[in-house]
């Protein structure tokens, strides 16, 4: 056994370890920190399946964005925690859990140990057909050329998602701004942080997006950092979130699937079907459109953290 | 040459590898938070460091050996700040977390 796959062993029975720990950890702080953590090792396992682009994904959005999510959500929570103790299930439901649980788990196991030695396939026609898309990166060309209705389609989610987290708001702050009037003032220790972090991670997630193209990286991850920034110079309270009915906000937040939709659109009437790109202006539209959805992923991300709007809004 | 070099980054990941060890047990054992975050935030530092400093002469290029000492910074930053934060969590708190 060479000294990798040690490596690679360990690095399974260690994220094994964590999911568990998180499962049996006390209180939704605790099982979040474990959550965390899990997706930065996960994180690992896909560097070590040699898929980056998916790696980083799961890092900034699985571990982060979701991490950030699940944490205020827990803070938000723990009075209730506390006032209601949590019930515990009854002997026979605890049983039928354990025994679906387990059923799911062999099924998985079986599917994953009866899957066929040379899996099928599309990597070879991929790859073939690259060139003509003229990018460097094929998790990008699935993305956004060979699977493009797919991914526009999961921004379309995302903006749902934050209409979603809007609707919770009572009726007199619709179209306010979320979180509560600033009284404090910025937390300096992460102020600290985020004016040194912001320039730096805004031009890192800018870079993500670009070498996207040919390399690891793209417009999911790179908007991911740019909406971390704009997050955590939220959280320093160096800036408000800002009203929800503002028109540049909604704007931001719909330019990414509009953008992609319009190209779809105009795949069908000059390149012969729907989200087909010309031939030659393959990559500047591939490139057009990710700088929108960077745009858009930017703005949805710190939208879903900051929470339904909490403040009437001024007119 | 090349077994200088090959020797350097031995020694330098290895002290990396103890001093993360060492922040690790550090962590585990002792007895309050501020302590703990002590132990857990000098061994990070110096410990990424040394690892990172291992690793500088087996970078390809200059680019690659200054995005190695970057991401050394970056996380030099993050945890500190982080280790602020804590800290002041648990003063407010008193020592009960």
């Amino acid at each position: 056994m060479s000294v990798l796959q040690a490596l690679d062993i360990g690095l399974a029975f260690v994220v094994f370890a964590v999911a568990a720990w998180t499962i049996f950890a006390h209180g939704a702080f605790a099982a979040t920190v474990g959550y965390v953590v899990y997706g930065l090792l996960l994180a690992l396992v896909w560097i070590r399946l040699f898929a980056v682009d998916v790696a980083l994904t799961e890092a900034a959005i699985g571990s982060g964005v979701t991490g950030v999510l699940l944490i205020s959500a827990a803070a938000r929570l723990r009075a209730a925690e506390r006032a209601e103790p949590e019930k515990s299930l009854s002997g026979l439901s605890r049983l039928l859990v354990a025994v679906l649980c387990a059923v799911v788990a062999v099924a998985l196991a079986g599917v994953v140990l009866l899957l066929p030695e040379q899996g099928p396939s599309l990597a070879p026609q991929s790859m073939q057909r690259l060139p003509e898309t003229g990018l460097g990166n094929p998790v990008t060309a699935v993305l956004i050329a060979y699977r493009a209705f797919d991914t526009m389609l999961e921004k379309v989610v995302l903006v749902l998602a934050v209409v979603g987290v809007w609707s919770l708001a009572a009726d007199k702050y619709w179209g306010g701004a979320p979180g509560e009037a600033r009284a404090e003032r910025p937390e300096p220790t992460l102020a600290f942080l985020a004016q040194i972090l912001a320039p730096l991670g805004i031009l890192v997630g800018i870079h993500v997006f670009w070498v996207g193209a040919d390399e690891p990286g793209g417009a999911f991850q790179g908007g991911a950092i740019l909406a971390a920034m704009w997050i955590i110079v939220m959280m320093a309270r160096l800036t408000e979130a800002p009203r929800t009915n503002a028109f540049w906000l909604r704007l931001a937040l719909v330019a990414g699937p509009l953008v992609f939709l319009a190209a779809g659109v105009a795949g069908a009437i000059f390149a012969g079907s729907f989200f087909a790109y010309p031939p030659g202006f393959a990559k500047p539209a591939i490139l057009f459109i990710e700088a929108f959805m960077v745009l858009s992923i930017a703005v949805t991300l710190p939208m879903l953290v900051a929470g339904p709007p909490r403040r009437e809004p001024r007119r | 040459m090349s077994l200088v070099v090959d020797l350097f980054s031995v020694v330098a990941i290895g002290a990396g590898v103890f001093f993360f060890l060492a922040g690790t047990v550090g962590l585990l054992r002792f007895p309050d938070p501020l302590s703990r975050l002590h132990a857990l935030t000098k061994a990070d530092n110096l410990g990424l460091g040394l690892v990172v400093l291992g690793l500088l002469p087996r970078s390809e290029s200059l680019l690659a050996a200054l995005k190695l000492i970057a991401i050394w910074a970056l996380v030099q930053l993050a945890g500190a700040t982080a280790a602020q934060l804590v800290g002041r969590a648990v003063r407010r708190k008193g020592s009960a977390v």
